[in-house]
């Protein structure tokens, strides 16, 4: 990075951060703080739940995604347009004729306190667990590549995050997503320009494209009903549909984002904005992988991407020779990628059979070397992170695009990071005071001064919560999918509960709150003495919510039932 | 403390206000339109390139 990348990251990151605290530092009403402008549109409510969602590890693994395993990630998304119409036609409406601050306080007019307060408990122990993965996750990935102190990655992001936060709340939220969204979709936009332009003489996004596809990297939709594929038509669209609304309807940092706003057409609105936009523009990330793919065929690249800890760990003649066997393996592969496309523009069927067999054949190995090296690694220090996807896309950035470009792509990483950080602590801040601090203290509600300083306090306590994590979180190994499996473990039962709430008008409170706690009993029992994938127990724990649910209410005693 | 329920706020009898569409089951409706004209664009593309 040269001085033109360092102005174009500190003039975006730190020049949005202060713009946004400083256009939000008078916020005194509550209302303002917790649910943003009354006057927000539907484009900066579109903008900010799509900046919530997308983290800093969407942009730097899902290019990583679409380079090792092709685009059929895609099909993860499937679900989301559904979730989305069903979150607009019934959850949205239903917050907002209630008017309130968080998702669980309708959780508490619905059925009772009680049901409110594990509901925005298990919101809590799941999304803040996970509001450290969110700084460290990145903060790994950018500290190591450009060589800055890890730590020092982390306190400095958490400390922006938490100054315009904390200041103006959701409002500075909602603002600084507006640009944040524009700093990235200006910085993806110039990326794949950059590797357009990179790609060999006569090669162009057709050859390309090509080349990804019979090298079996442009596979976007698989309607198999085969179990063991992973991702399908059928896996997207069910599974997807049920995170979704998962995510969507019942979590606070994405219920935040459009609760406020000027009236429910902007909220629905927005919501629909995404709706339309999201699968298409994970499309052209994953794409941007299986290009950079077809790209890494023609150019010199190490046969490990993170090159830090290859660095690490291969030190003796065995590494050299898998770096030598890579080297050969990459230009046999390169060979035969252009007698292929030789072969096709000949329409000759059989030699373009037979070429593109040998291209098969000769990718193959170079990916059985890949494996080889990671194999090795592994077997040098079992400790040693062998996954390497995440660093391809970073690697491009800091190799092949222009000074000022590196800047800005480096600015997306930071953006994304900002943005679903912000979003977080908002909602853990939001949650804390309104579902907790206000229970506790009913007789405080009604000071709205005091409100948002205590408010205030929470956000920053959640920040530096985060932060403090972050810095602790190298110890632990599998971090990120240790999250992701508690994420899972609690967020069934949620959506469980709200489920019941909006569709089930006959079960009431005691029922529901028995339910839920029994449910997640249950699935923590089934995590323990089960072996099944994780993201079952989001289905497990919201059938079982649901069903015992039901069958209390039925043998609730009458008095009980209508106690409930 | 939590503002009172919006007694006043239009629901589903809210316009979308959004050219070419009267209804929000018509907005609903053309974005389960596009998102099945994008599954199938997408199986159009892997049949292309696969």
């Amino acid at each position: 990075m040269n001085v033109a990348d360092w102005v174009v990251l500190l003039g975006t990151i730190v020049g949005i951060a202060a713009y946004g605290s400083w256009r939000t530092r008078h916020v005194r009403s509550l209302n303002t703080y917790l649910r943003g402008d009354a006057s927000t549109g539907w484009g900066t409510i579109g903008l900010s739940v799509m900046a919530t969602q997308a983290s800093a590890i969407t942009y730097l693994s899902i290019p990583g995604q679409g380079f090792e395993s092709g685009i059929g990630f895609v099909q993860n998304y499937f679900g989301l347009p559904l979730a989305l119409i069903v979150v607009c036609a019934v959850f949205l409406p239903m917050y907002r004729r209630l008017n309130v601050y968080t998702a669980y306080e309708f959780l508490g007019q619905r059925f009772d306190e009680k049901t409110r307060l594990l509901g925005a408990g298990l919101f809590l122990l799941q999304r803040g667990l996970a509001a450290g993965v969110t700084i460290y996750a990145p903060a790994i990935i950018i500290s190591t590549v450009l060589g800055w102190p890890l730590d020092l990655v982390i306190v400095l992001t958490g400390l922006l995050v938490i100054v315009y936060t904390v200041t103006g709340g959701s409002e500075a939220v909602a603002l600084t997503h507006k640009w944040q969204m524009a700093v990235i979709s200006a910085g993806m936009v110039t990326a794949m320009v950059v590797l357009l332009l990179r790609l060999p003489d006569g090669l162009g996004f057709t050859g390309a494209a090509h080349v990804a596809g019979a090298l079996g990297k442009l596979q976007a939709v698989d309607f198999s009903l085969d179990p063991s594929e992973r991702y399908t038509v059928w896996t997207g669209v069910f599974g997807g549909l049920f995170l979704s609304l998962s995510y969507f309807g019942t979590d606070q940092s994405q219920v935040q984002r459009y609760i406020g706003g000027a009236s429910l057409r902007e909220g629905r609105l927005g919501l629909m904005f995404n709706a339309v936009l999201k699968i298409p523009m994970q499309f052209v990330i994953l794409l941007l992988g299986a290009l950079l793919f077809v790209f890494y065929q023609f150019a010199p690249h190490p046969v490990f991407f993170n090159q830090a800890e290859w660095r690490r760990h291969a030190q003796d003649g065995r590494f050299r020779a898998i770096e030598a066997e890579h080297a050969s393996a990459v230009a046999q592969s390169q060979s035969a990628i252009r007698a292929w496309l030789q072969a096709r523009a000949s329409d000759d069927t059989a030699r373009e059979a037979s070429a593109r067999a040998a291209m098969v054949a000769a990718s193959h190995r170079t990916q059985a070397i890949r494996a080889e090296a990671k194999a090795a690694l592994v077997a040098a220090d079992p400790r040693a992170k062998a996954k390497d996807s995440d660093y391809v896309f970073i690697t491009f950035i800091l190799t092949q695009l222009p000074h000022g470009a590196v800047g800005l792509l480096v600015a997306v990483m930071f953006a994304a990071a900002l943005s679903s950080k912000a979003s977080e602590l908002a909602a853990l801040g939001a949650t804390t005071t309104i579902d907790f601090w206000r229970h506790f203290r009913p007789l405080a509600t009604a000071d709205e001064a005091r409100n948002m300083r205590v408010a205030r306090r929470f956000t920053a306590l959640w920040g530096v919560f985060a932060v403090t994590f972050a810095l602790f979180a190298g110890f632990a190994e599998n971090l990120i999918e240790a999250i992701n499996i508690l994420g899972s473990i609690f967020y069934g039962v949620l959506l469980g509960l709200f489920l019941v709430a909006f569709f089930l008008r006959r079960v009431g409170g005691s029922a529901v709150f028995v339910a839920a706690v029994t449910a997640q009993a249950l699935v923590i029992v089934m995590y323990f003495s089960l072996n099944i994938g994780y993201l079952w127990y989001n289905l497990i724990g919201c059938a079982a919510c649901i069903a015992f649910s039901v069958a209390l209410q039925a043998v609730l005693p009458p008095r009980a039932r209508a106690a409930a | 403390m939590t503002p009172a329920p919006r007694s006043g706020e239009r629901s589903e009898a809210e316009p979308p206000d959004v050219p070419g569409f009267r209804t929000w089951r018509g907005v609903y409706l053309f974005v389960l339109g596009w998102f099945v004209l994008v599954v199938v664009l997408l199986t159009v593309f892997t049949r292309i390139f696969s």
